[in-house]
């Protein structure tokens, strides 16, 4: 699935970044491929709002639906 | 740029220690920067760019501020900039936010891979313990291999700590692998620094050296990324809290039902702010009672005595477009009150962290006009200035972007000079007219934004922008930089605004004036259905649009001839000095096609809805 099919307040695990300046920005934020990402906002038809550590970034709605993600099974508290 | 470019142009005599502060944007930077360098700062534009760089003193040495960057890899003007006062630097100073170690650390890594020697000044602490975070400073200190002090700047504290630090100030610990392949290439470039960039992959520091870039970006960010992980697991230990209030309020402004509201109460503290005390109070002190009634008798008796006020000369200086009159008149007694209103509201919007809960709440409607979120930085900026929001769109990630930007802020978007005379014109008629002037403008950015999305090749970047954290902003700060900015506004401005004046001033002087009006009078009367002087409206809007509005106040229109002639204004040419601006943006072909077409379009919009409705 994709980071625009997402569950406010779910954790995924980032599956796959389009590679780029986006994959490299994404890097220096923490959020790349094996992380675990929260959901924090998701704006009708605009960006998904992530939580990651004390971080909030907004991912927009275009880019959201190439970045790859799977559930977290197990809830981390 | 190398290192002793710099050090000519910011005028550092050589043998003098520089000192640089870098860091991530919003970590309280200029505090920790203010408190070093004391009282004497001076602020210049970097070459080549809008961005300015503040160089004070400390004892013998010289400090550089750099802008908040979360990397230095050329991404943007921002890094280009940070990247090189860096690689410049004797000794680097990085403020980082003890709340976000996971962020601010890859940037210290980064550095710390440049080898130049470093101290980490651990900001805000306090808000860290607020946050149930403990942080272990020594811990950290002996993981990067670099002093760390704490320090919460806004509070003066652990501030003495870390000047005196600075001379413990050393090269970092880096990976072994990425130090062998540096070893390697610094034998030929001279520099550890540049060997790094030229290995991710940075092209302006490769060609500088007449190298291929390299390719392994990706891989030296995961290693520095690992690495500034598994610090952060070993030196923070936390218990969470529950969301404070200032997270909800941040998770508010993002969300459209509670988004749009605080955005709405905003605009309107500004409106009453800048539209109804400034634009109104405060512009007719300054303006009418100062400039007019002071400065230009005054100046008028000064000079008239010697060239005569009704000589050639002194019509260009003193006459009704004077440049020691009209020119001083308008850009000291009516913009610039403005633009220091203007300024302040801004910089205190970006102090506080809306701007980036902006952009992703407007993210949708501007993916539609082929841009992202981040675009209504400059677009806002526009409501100030024009030719200021022009210089901004640098920001925006595709040159397809910034076409599509600047021309919709030279179409649509009036400057505060402009809005003034423009609310001033229709606050009288209702609020019918107003709401039909804003629907026209507002349909026209819309149907525009859209078809340039439409028409132009390629595909707009996407957006990805970090959410700060929510402050109060520092008055101090916020003083400051409204100081800095009014300034270059003035530097800027001024020369431009003088030589448009001296144009018409010719203009009239030699009579062609007049004729021009004759020619337009068909498009005026004929298709706009206005009075013929209009034409003189129009063409002082080729200078500046605001003067084209002021140009309309004294005429005789029906509401409905004041709402065509204001959207017709306002759609018209941008000032002279946007238009200098988006020649030296994008090109002569380029931009005389944009000016051109706004030209156009004005009058088509104008005319058609003169057709409609009259």
């Amino acid at each position: 699935m994709t980071l625009d099919q997402v569950k406010k307040g779910s954790a995924y695990v980032i599956k796959f970044i389009p590679a780029g300046k986006i994959a490299s920005q994404a890097i220096r934020f923490g959020v790349y491929r094996g992380e675990t990402v929260s959901i924090g906002e998701i704006i009708p038809m605009g960006p998904i709002i992530i939580y990651k550590n004390r971080q909030e970034i907004a991912i927009g709605r275009s880019l959201a639906k190439k970045i790859e993600i799977e559930p977290v099974m197990q809830e981390v508290s | 740029m190398h290192c002793h470019d710099l050090s000519q142009h910011f005028n550092i005599p050589k043998g003098v220690r520089k000192i640089v502060l870098a860091g991530n944007p919003n970590v309280g930077k200029s505090v920790v920067f203010n408190a070093i360098t004391g009282l004497y700062v001076d602020v210049s534009n970097f070459p080549g760019t809008t961005l300015e760089i503040s160089v004070g003193k400390t004892g013998k040495d010289v400090v550089l501020d750099t802008p908040g960057v979360y990397g230095i890899s050329s991404f943007n003007d921002e890094e280009k900039v940070a990247r090189d006062v860096i690689l410049g630097a004797d000794v680097v100073v990085n403020v980082i936010d003890a709340v976000h170690l996971e962020r601010d650390l890859f940037l210290t890594q980064q550095i710390i891979d440049t080898g130049i020697p470093l101290i980490v000044a651990l900001n805000m602490a306090d808000e860290a313990r607020k946050h149930g975070m403990d942080i272990d400073a020594d811990l950290l200190s002996d993981l990067l291999g670099v002093p760390v002090i704490p320090t919460v700047a806004t509070k003066k504290q652990g501030l003495d700590e870390l000047r005196s630090a600075i001379e413990n100030a050393r090269p970092g610990l880096l990976n072994h692998q990425l130090k062998k392949k540096l070893e390697k290439l610094q034998d030929r470039v001279g520099s550890q620094g540049d060997a790094l960039l030229i290995l991710e992959g940075d092209e302006h520091v490769a060609r500088r050296h007449g190298l291929e870039p390299g390719n392994m970006r990706e891989e030296i960010y995961l290693l520095r990324r690992e690495k500034v992980n598994d610090i952060v697991g070993h030196v923070v230990s936390e218990a969470s809290k529950g969301a404070s209030f200032t997270t909800r309020l941040g998770r508010w402004m993002v969300y459209p039902w509670t988004g749009i509201p605080v955005l709405a109460a905003i605009l309107w503290a500004m409106y009453e702010v800048i539209g109804v005390f400034i634009a109104q109070t405060v512009v007719g002190i300054t303006e009418e009672t100062i400039m007019q009634g002071m400065y230009e008798p005054f100046i008028k008796g000064l000079i008239a005595p010697i060239v005569g006020q009704e000589s050639f000369i002194g019509h260009l200086l003193i006459g009704e477009f004077g440049v020691l009159t009209m020119t001083v008149s308008y850009i000291l007694g009516l913009l610039l009150p403005l633009v220091i209103g203007f300024y302040f509201a801004l910089s205190a919007m970006e102090d506080s962290g809306y701007l980036p809960r902006l952009a992703a709440l407007v993210d949708r409607l501007l993916t539609g006009i082929g841009l992202n979120g981040r675009a209504v930085i400059p677009l806002i900026l526009g409501f100030g200035c024009v030719t200021m929001a022009t210089i901004t769109t640098r920001l925006l990630g595709s040159d397809r972007e910034r076409r599509i930007a600047i021309f919709l802020l030279a179409l649509v978007i009036p400057c505060s000079a402009q809005l003034a005379v423009i609310i001033g014109m229709l606050a009288g008629l209702g609020p019918s007219y107003i709401g039909l002037y804003v629907a026209v403008i507002f349909m026209v950015l819309v149907i525009v934004g859209t078809a340039l999305n439409k028409i132009l090749p390629g595909e707009s970047t996407d957006l990805m922008i970090d959410l700060p954290p929510l402050r109060f902003p520092r008055l101090e700060n916020v003083v400051k930089k409204t100081i800095t900015k009014s300034t270059m506004f003035l530097k800027e401005a001024t020369p431009l605004f003088a030589l448009g004046a001296l144009i018409i001033g010719l203009l009239q002087v030699t009579g062609l004036l007049t004729l021009i009006q004759e020619i337009l009078a068909p498009l005026t009367v004929g298709w706009l259905q206005l009075p013929q002087e209009t034409a003189t409206a129009f063409i002082m809007g080729f200078v500046r649009r605001d003067f084209g509005a002021a140009g309309l106040y004294g005429l005789d229109l029906s509401p409905l001839q004041t709402v065509i002639s204001l959207v017709t204004i306002t759609l018209f040419v941008p000032c002279i000095a946007s238009a200098m601006v988006i020649y030296r943006e994008r090109g002569k072909k380029e931009a005389t096609i944009i000016w051109l077409s706004i030209l156009i379009l004005a009058f088509i919009v104008g005319g058609l809805l003169s057709q409609v409705l009259i």
